[in-house]
């Protein structure tokens, strides 16, 4: 599959301090999340892909188009939902998000349209007349997010878009990008610092440390891969033999303390035939979750120091 | 049920020239500058002198209407329709065009970076000078309407009632009016949008307009008085513009030293190319400061 965003040995210097370090990856999926804690380089990512910041060595494609030397190209494919309040305080919200379509292009009747949809769609319909400057902070967010993608960008970069908002709002907001993304029409690169709206929304996840990539995982392939994996607690009879009947069976075992065991089950065995075998060796099994490495273990480990600290 | 589809679909219909979307800008912001009822009224007062000068071109020809003035024919270049006639009307327009931009110039970049609106404009395929050039067209078409354009209507009018023949002798009025304006224009817009682009208040940034102007000629004055020099013209813009002007409405047959509000002292007129110089020196700081604030993302170094 052709990458959406490949990173090419992209390197981003702010005078003497370098931000981006020779970052190398190919982003495939429908919607990627880029994580890292403050400071890592996820807005100064984004920003360079934009063109606002210009590579001091390598380069990023969008799409195909390098940002260095088809900079234009890429912003009109493009929609951007910036991190901080951005607004033209005298306007009203449609009138805003009308203009920014017709500078990304489209013709003043297309543009009218389109704006007028994007904030049905965003929820903000029955406000569209009002000066975006009232807004409150989550009619600034969804307004945001209507100029991102009135024009009918084929990327979407979307910087803390829940920031701010209260849970209801963050739950609105949440499903209006997982409902752009089911549709398939655009590609999300999703940038956040809250596990749970990358979670919630992406298919894949670049991690950022120290303007490093520290991780980058398909999180569809690690929720398959982990499907199988539980976590027992038992009581009585003798844990040794339990397990070892239950190693027969094909599974992969890790005792820990206190009747508890990690073990990952192949394929066709039911968990039925656990529980029959702790009734044979007179073991209670008091506990069994499906388990799977979450986004939030798969990102401590990834800003684990060589020394194991975070 | 809703008129518009609560729905996201791409959009695949065709899209404008590319070298046409800064004019996006000067259109919304005529919309808003519409509502604003007293720009409005002096925008149209400010039509008020040019009128004037027409009717006073038409009396000049209009034999039944100068003897109902009582004026004889012979009299009638009691006011002549001449270099100075252009030039007056020019500068009186300039000025007033100075109080329109004044008015209108710090708003037009400050409220775009107060409210972060800039990663808007230019996450689009948009680029920064594209910004700046629909920003200083705002101010360029409105400051149009009330300097060249007024002024070769007049021309026109004058050259209508007196004949090809004065047009063509007189070339060079249509000329400097025109490119005498422009000059005006673009030191103005340039240096409304530097402001607008460092000053966020507003009122500051107006009254920084009229500072670079007025108190730029008295500290040049004060200058030259110390001094005993005339080289503190250079900081008065108002002589600069007029040396220019002279230039360019009367070429090296001078018989005028600039027009009302542009006008340069005999004995202090600086040298043509150093007025060329320093309204370059001047344009270039304004390009710098914009180039400064015209980003998509702060920088923090």
């Amino acid at each position: 599959m052709d990458p959406v965003i490949e990173l090419d040995g992209l390197e981003v210097r702010f005078g003497q301090r370098v931000i981006l370090k020779k970052l190398k990856a190919a982003l495939t999926g429908r919607s990627v999340g880029l994580l890292g804690p403050n400071g890592a380089g996820k807005s100064t990512l984004i920003n360079t892909l934009l063109g606002f910041h210009k590579p001091s060595a390598g380069t990023a494609r969008i799409l195909g188009r390098d940002v260095r030397t088809q900079a234009r190209e890429v912003r009109s494919l493009v929609g951007y939902m910036p991190e901080n309040d951005a607004y033209i305080s005298s306007m009203t919200g449609v009138h805003m998000v009308r203009m920014m379509a017709e500078l990304a292009g489209l013709p003043r009747e297309h543009a009218i349209e389109r704006a007028h949809e994007a904030f049905f769609y965003v929820g903000l319909g029955e406000v569209r007349y009002r000066a975006i400057g009232t807004y409150s902070l989550g009619m600034k967010q969804a307004a945001k997010l209507a100029q991102a993608i009135a024009h009918g960008p084929k990327v979407l970069f979307l910087d803390e878009p829940t920031n701010g908002l209260d849970p209801p709002a963050r739950t609105r907001m949440i499903q209006l990008i997982q409902e752009i993304r089911d549709r398939g029409d655009l590609h999300i690169l999703l940038s956040s610092h809250l596990l749970h709206d990358v979670e919630d929304c992406c298919d894949q996840v670049l991690i950022l440390k120290d303007g490093n990539v520290a991780a980058f995982c398909n999180l569809e392939e690690e929720r398959r891969a982990n499907r199988r994996f539980l976590e027992l607690e038992t009581r009585g009879g003798n844990n040794g033999d339990f397990l070892a009947a239950v190693v027969k069976l094909g599974c992969e075992t890790a005792p820990g303390v206190q009747g508890r065991i990690k073990l990952v089950m192949p394929e066709g065995l039911d968990v039925r035939q656990l529980y029959e075998i702790a009734a044979g060796q007179n073991v209670q099994i008091r506990r069994l979750n499906h388990k799977r490495d979450s986004l939030e273990d798969i990102f401590l480990k990834a800003m684990e120091n060589p020394d194991g600290r975070l | 049920m809703a008129v518009y589809k609560k729905t996201y679909r791409p959009y695949e219909g065709e899209l404008t020239p590319s070298w046409s979307r800064f004019l996006v800008i000067p259109r919304y912001a005529f919309e808003e500058l519409h509502g604003k009822r007293f720009l409005t009224i002096f925008f149209l007062a400010s039509f008020i002198y040019p009128l004037i000068c027409a009717l006073i071109i038409y009396v000049q020809h209009n034999a039944s209407a100068l003897s109902l003035l009582g004026v004889q024919q012979g009299a009638r270049n009691l006011i002549s329709i001449n270099v100075t006639f252009f030039m007056s009307l020019l500068g009186w327009q300039s000025m007033l065009a100075l109080f329109m931009a004044s008015f209108i110039g710090p708003g037009l970049v400050s409220p775009d970076l107060s409210n972060n609106a800039l990663s808007l404009y230019l996450a689009r395929p948009f680029s920064r000078v594209e910004y700046v050039i629909g920003k200083m067209s705002v101010l360029a078409i409105l400051m149009s309407l009330m300097t060249w354009i007024p002024g070769l209507l007049c021309f026109g009018l004058q050259g209508y009632l007196e004949g090809w023949q004065w047009m063509r002798d007189n070339a060079r009025l249509a000329s400097g009016v025109f490119f005498g304006a422009w000059v005006w224009i673009l030191v103005l817009a340039l240096l409304a949008l530097a402001l607008s682009a460092w000053v966020k208040w507003k009122p500051a940034a107006g009254g920084l307009m009229f500072g670079v102007f007025f108190v730029g000629s008295a500290f040049g004055a004060v200058i030259n008085g110390v001094q005993r020099t005339r080289w503190g013209n250079l900081f008065n813009i108002g002589h600069l513009i007029g040396v220019v002007w002279v230039q360019l409405f009367e070429g090296s047959k001078q018989t005028t030293n600039g027009a009302v509000f542009f006008r340069a002292a005999q004995d202090e007129v600086l040298p043509l190319w150093t007025c060329w110089a320093a309204l370059c020196v001047l344009g270039l700081i304004c390009l710098y400061m914009l180039a400064r604030k015209i980003r998509g993302a702060e920088v923090v170094r």
